[in-house]
Order: structure tokens, then sequence, then C-alpha cells
């Protein structure tokens, strides 16, 4: 193995210290005795006890994880039949411009996608809640699935398709046994993205919010006007937890998929 | 004509598996296949033959469904198959990508199809098993496709196109992802296997060995038009255009002018030159012509030969040694190129000619065809 050289070792630690810490602050501040953020005052994790007392912590938490689970699933469906159309659906009238208008949402500023799903829903008479707060979830991030989806499909042999048709299934036949099986990586990683912009978003689930429902980042950044609590701090270092563990998990199962490929490839070698 | 032979395409009683009627088929402006007839009859192994982008691909994909037709009728079995959609045409296709569903084992890819079927499981279990062994991969059946080789690969896909047993099996370049000594093994597994199922073939390629090797008929297609259908032998000795001729294996294209001599055509080529004479498939009138000659029949040797009429001295500018044979490129005093072979029945150093050498090539008044232009 290489060496790093001086200039390559500090960059690297320039860089990473730059992205974590911050992170680093928060998790050490979540110990703090004290009650005042800034000062240190002593180990504790008695602010990981008050945060699992707090009620509105914990429904916020209980609204975004419902938002989340039932808008990244429809954002699934929906995103993947457009993704499905568009690039198998051949040539038909306006689909330049249909391709064109799923990208679109993506580079919208959240203020104006926020903005106009509230206009929208106040003009037909719907009550804000969790169901508005799923809708507008569902609306934004199905674009993302359909783009991972599209890239998927693009890259796939189509003649698979024309087999499985060939063979004497019904084009719906082809697409549930043959099509999906094939796409599934994409579609979770599209359903898994949709999850997190959904637990993630703050700027379009407080225009869409009601009284009835709040999300966690709508709290975390509505208690934070009054001043930052431990609370918070112990809050965002579960979160981190959360996060580092699941990105862990995916990197494991990614590389053992990776080593599993390439151990049944030496075997097909062996075999001829 | 004994009884052995399989030739129903000279039978009137027979009636065609599949017949094309003045189909057109155009992709915008393209007119990738254009008013095109043909008959196919039942058991044949037939092959259609061309330089990509010919048409020849847009045709098995019309009969597969994948394509509709512009205009014309497709026959099979003397229905029209235009309006059936694939999954309810009783053809099946070999992709040229094999087309394997990678999710699935060996075993439940050549199953898929009769699945579609609903037929009972331990019918089923029994067909595939019957496949598994009729291309010989028994072994792997419980495998995905990434664990088998490419040969095997192509295996499966076989079986899985023959498992429902389609009237008309369709293979796209069946052989082309496989190494050559692999591919020609398997030509003659291909042709053990038509024969034994007694499906009717249609290969598509653009390797005319292949075609000529594995077909009962080849059909020679060039810009969406069929050039010549005939048998292999056909094909090779006796094309009907400059275009067959030259794109079936390696010939000689000698320009001239013909005239009537009795039986015979003496066709004026060069100044200085006596002309060639050769003998017309049918009668023909005076007129300019081609003269198409394989070079195997082009004789070279070191003295002149006195036993033929078609004889030219030229010096050796090229050999392409292939082994076996070897290409000799002579060079006329006029500068034409003519190309002769020779099977290299010893061994190198003791062949007779190398570079520059002055020879004498020889022909028969029958080794070449002359083609009308």
């Amino acid at each position: 193995m290489r060496r790093l050289t001086w200039f390559n070792a500090t960059s690297l630690t320039l860089g990473f210290a730059f992205l974590y810490i911050p992170m680093i602050v928060v998790i050490i501040y979540s110990f703090n005795e004290s009650r005042l953020v800034t000062v240190w005052g002593g180990f504790s994790t008695k602010w990981y006890g008050e945060l699992l007392q707090n009620e509105a912590f914990l429904d916020a938490a209980w609204v975004t994880f419902k938002v989340g689970f039932f808008s990244s699933i429809i954002a699934t469906i929906l995103g993947t039949m457009g993704a499905y159309v568009l690039v198998r659906g051949g040539r038909f009238y306006g689909r330049t411009l249909f391709s064109g208008m799923i990208y679109a949402p993506l580079v919208m500023p959240e203020v104006i996608t926020g903005l106009s799903l509230l206009l929208l829903f106040i003009s037909i008479g719907l009550d804000r809640g969790l169901f508005t707060i799923i809708l507008a979830h569902a609306t934004f991030s199905m674009c993302y699935v359909s783009v991972v989806v599209s890239s998927r499909l693009v890259s796939f042999d189509r003649s698979v398709e024309e087999a499985a048709l060939d063979l004497g299934c019904t084009p719906f036949e082809a697409f549930r046994l043959v099509t999906l099986p094939i796409i599934a990586p994409a579609v979770i990683s599209g359903w898994l993205l949709a999850l997190t912009l959904s637990l993630d978003d703050l700027v379009i689930a407080s225009f869409v919010a009601g009284p009835s429902a709040t999300t966690l980042p709508i709290k975390v950044f509505s208690s934070i006007r009054l001043g930052v609590s431990p609370e918070i701090n112990a809050l965002s270092t579960i979160l981190i937890g959360l996060v580092t563990i699941g990105t862990i998990a995916a990197s494991l199962t990614t590389k053992r998929a990776v080593m599993r490929r390439r151990r049944e490839e030496q075997m097909a070698e062996q075999m001829t | 004509m004994s009884e052995t032979v399989f030739e129903p395409w000279n039978d009137p009683a027979e009636k065609p598996l599949i017949q094309f009627r003045n189909v057109t088929k155009s992709f915008g402006d393209f007119t990738a296949i254009d008013d095109l007839s043909i008959d196919i009859y039942e058991k044949e192994f037939f092959a259609l033959l061309g330089p990509s982008g010919c048409g020849k691909t847009t045709m098995m994909r019309m009969l597969a469904g994948f394509e509709k037709v512009t205009s014309g009728t497709i026959m099979l079995d003397g229905q029209d198959i235009s309006p059936i959609p694939p999954n309810k045409r009783s053809v099946n296709m070999m992709f040229q990508s094999y087309a394997l569903f990678p999710h699935l084992t060996v075993y439940d890819n050549i199953a898929f199809g009769l699945k579609r079927d609903k037929l009972p499981k331990d019918q089923i279990d029994a067909r595939v098993k019957e496949m598994l062994r009729l291309v010989q991969i028994e072994k792997f059946g419980q495998r995905k496709p990434e664990q088998i080789s490419g040969g095997q690969r192509q295996r499966v896909a076989l079986a899985r196109a023959l498992a429902k047993a389609p009237k008309l099996l369709l293979l796209d370049e069946p052989l082309s992802a496989l190494d050559k000594k692999l591919r020609q093994d398997t030509q003659f597994e291909l042709m053990d296997i038509q024969e034994k199922t007694g499906t009717t073939f249609v290969v598509v390629t653009h390797d005319q060995e292949e075609a000529m090797t594995v077909a009962s008929r080849v059909a020679v297609m060039d810009h969406g038009k069929l050039k010549q259908v005939d048998t292999p032998d056909r094909i090779y000795e006796a094309p009907n255009s400059t275009y067959v001729a030259d794109f079936i294996g390696d010939v000689n294209i000698i320009e001239g002018h013909a005239t009537k001599q009795g039986e015979t055509m003496a066709i004026g080529w060069a100044e200085g030159q006596p002309p060639i004479i050769g003998t017309p498939s049918k009668p023909m009138d005076d007129g300019k012509v081609s003269f198409a000659i394989r070079p195997e029949k082009v004789a070279i040797s070191a003295e002149r030969p006195t036993d033929r009429n078609n004889v030219v001295q030229g010096k050796v500018l090229d050999i392409a040694y292939l082994g076996n044979l070897s290409t000799y490129h002579v060079q006329l005093p006029n500068g034409v190129m003519i190309k002769a072979q020779a099977a290299n029945s010893r061994r190198r150093a003791s062949r007779p000619f190398t570079w520059d050498d002055e020879v004498w090539l020889s022909w028969t008044d029958t080794a070449g065809i002359i083609l009308e232009n």
C-alpha cells in the first residue's frame, strides 16, 4: 500500500474535520450535565431520559415515521410506474414533455413546491394534517424514485421482457414476473431515497402541516427558536447513530453481494 | 429423385408453414422490408443471411410478433398471424443475447413458458428434464444463469425456446456469442436437435459459413429484398447475381462482353488477352456480363497447362496462408488481380510457389458462372 503524501494527508484531515467536527460537538454535548448548551457541566445521560419523557417529541417522531412510511410507498409505486412508461412506452405524443416534467421537481425550489401544494389543499378544502403531509411528500419524492428506476430500466436488456412475452406472458405478467424482480434493487433504493427525503424534509412539511400533525424536523426547528436545549442534542445523536448503522449495514450488504457474485463467476469459469 | 431427399419447396403438393405475402415494413421513412414474398416449409432449417441492416432481424421479429407489418400478410399454418400478440403465437424465439431471466434458475427458466400454460406440475417437471437432457445440461438445473458459462447459457436459451414445442423456432444469431471452435461443434448439435424435434427452424445470421452449414435453404437478403433463396450448394455454385456471389465466400469477378460461340460464350475482358470461355447456365444473348469464378476453381501451375481453354499468366503478388489452404493473389500483366486457391497437401517448406514467381492460372469451361448485368 502506498503511503499518503504530506499534502494528501492534510487535505484528507481538513476535509473530514470540516464534515464531522460539528457532529462530534453535538454528540459530546448530548452527554452534558448542564442545562446550558455551551457550558460543560460533566458527563450525564439524563437528557436521553428526558427526551423519552417528552410527549411532544415522541408524537412528532411517530408522525414523521408514518409520513415517511406511507409517502415513500406511494412515491415508489407511482415513480416506478412513471419510469416504466417513459422508458418502455415507446414514442407517444408528448413523451419528451413528460420526461422533462418528471425531472423538473428535482430542481424546483422547495418553497415553491410547498407553497403551491398549500394553495392546492386550501382551494380543494382539504384539512391540513397527516394526510396532506403524506400527499406532499409522495408528490416530490416520486420524481427521485422515477429517476433512479428509469436509469436501471434503460440499462437492462429489453429482450428479456420480450422473451417473457414470447413464452406466453401477458404484458402485465411479464412486468410482474420478470421486469420487477430484475429492477427490484433500483426500486428498493428509490424507496429508501424517498423515505430519507421524507424524514428529512422541513420546508414542504411546514407549509402543509396542520396543528394536528407535526413532523420531527418541524418540532426540532421550532424548539430551537426558543433556544437549543440539550434534549435536541440527544435527539440528534440518536439520529446520527441510526443513520450510521443504516449506512454501514447497507455497505456491508453490497460488499457481500459483490463478493458472492465474484465467487459464482469464478465457479462458472472453472466449470468450462 | 429419391424419397429421402428433403425438398418440400420443389413439391407443389406441399403446403408451406410460413407464407410472407408482399410484406412491407417501414420505420418512418426507412423501408426495412420491401414487398417481400417467401414460403418456408415444415421441418425446414431456413437461414436468413445478409449484412447488418438488410432486414433479416425485422423479418424474424415480425414472425415473433414484436413488429407489426406495414402492409401485406404473414400466414402461419394457413392463418394470418398479424392480429395475434406474441404471447398467443405458437412461435418461440431464441434471442441473440439469450435473454435468460437472471433471477431464475436454469430449471425455472426452462419451465417458465410451461408454467404460463398452466400445465400440471409433474408434466412440467418431465418436460423440463427432457429439455435439459436434450441440450445436455442436466447437471446445471439448479444454477443461476450467471453461474454457468456462455456455451451453457446458449443451451439453456435453446431449451427454453423449445420447451413449449412451438411450430416454429426463431433463432437470432444463435451462435454469435460463442468462440469459433465451440461454434462449429454447436452448429452440428443444432442440426441434430432440429432433426430430433422435427421443429421448423428459422435462423438469422450474418455468418455465411454458419448459414451454409446448418440450413436446408438459405435466403440471401439485401436492403429489405430477397436476392436469392436456394439450397446452400446452389447459392454457392450458382449464384444469380454478383451480389450473392460476392457475399458468399470468396470470388473473382471479371467484367466483360460475351458473344455466343456455339454452346459456350466467349467473354472478351481485356486488350491482348484471349477471351474467357464459359458455359452459361441458361441460354443467353450477347452483351455485357460479369464472369464470377471461385478461387478454388482456379488452378495454379508453373508450366502452361494444355488441357483447358482458359489460361492466363501472371506473377504471385501475395500469399495468404490459411493452414489447410493458401490463397495466391496473382497479378496479370494488365494489372487485373486473380485469386487462386490451392490445398497445402505438402509441408510448407516444400510448397512450389513463392512471391514474385511467374505462374500459370487456368480453369475449365464450366468452372465459372456468367452473370448477365
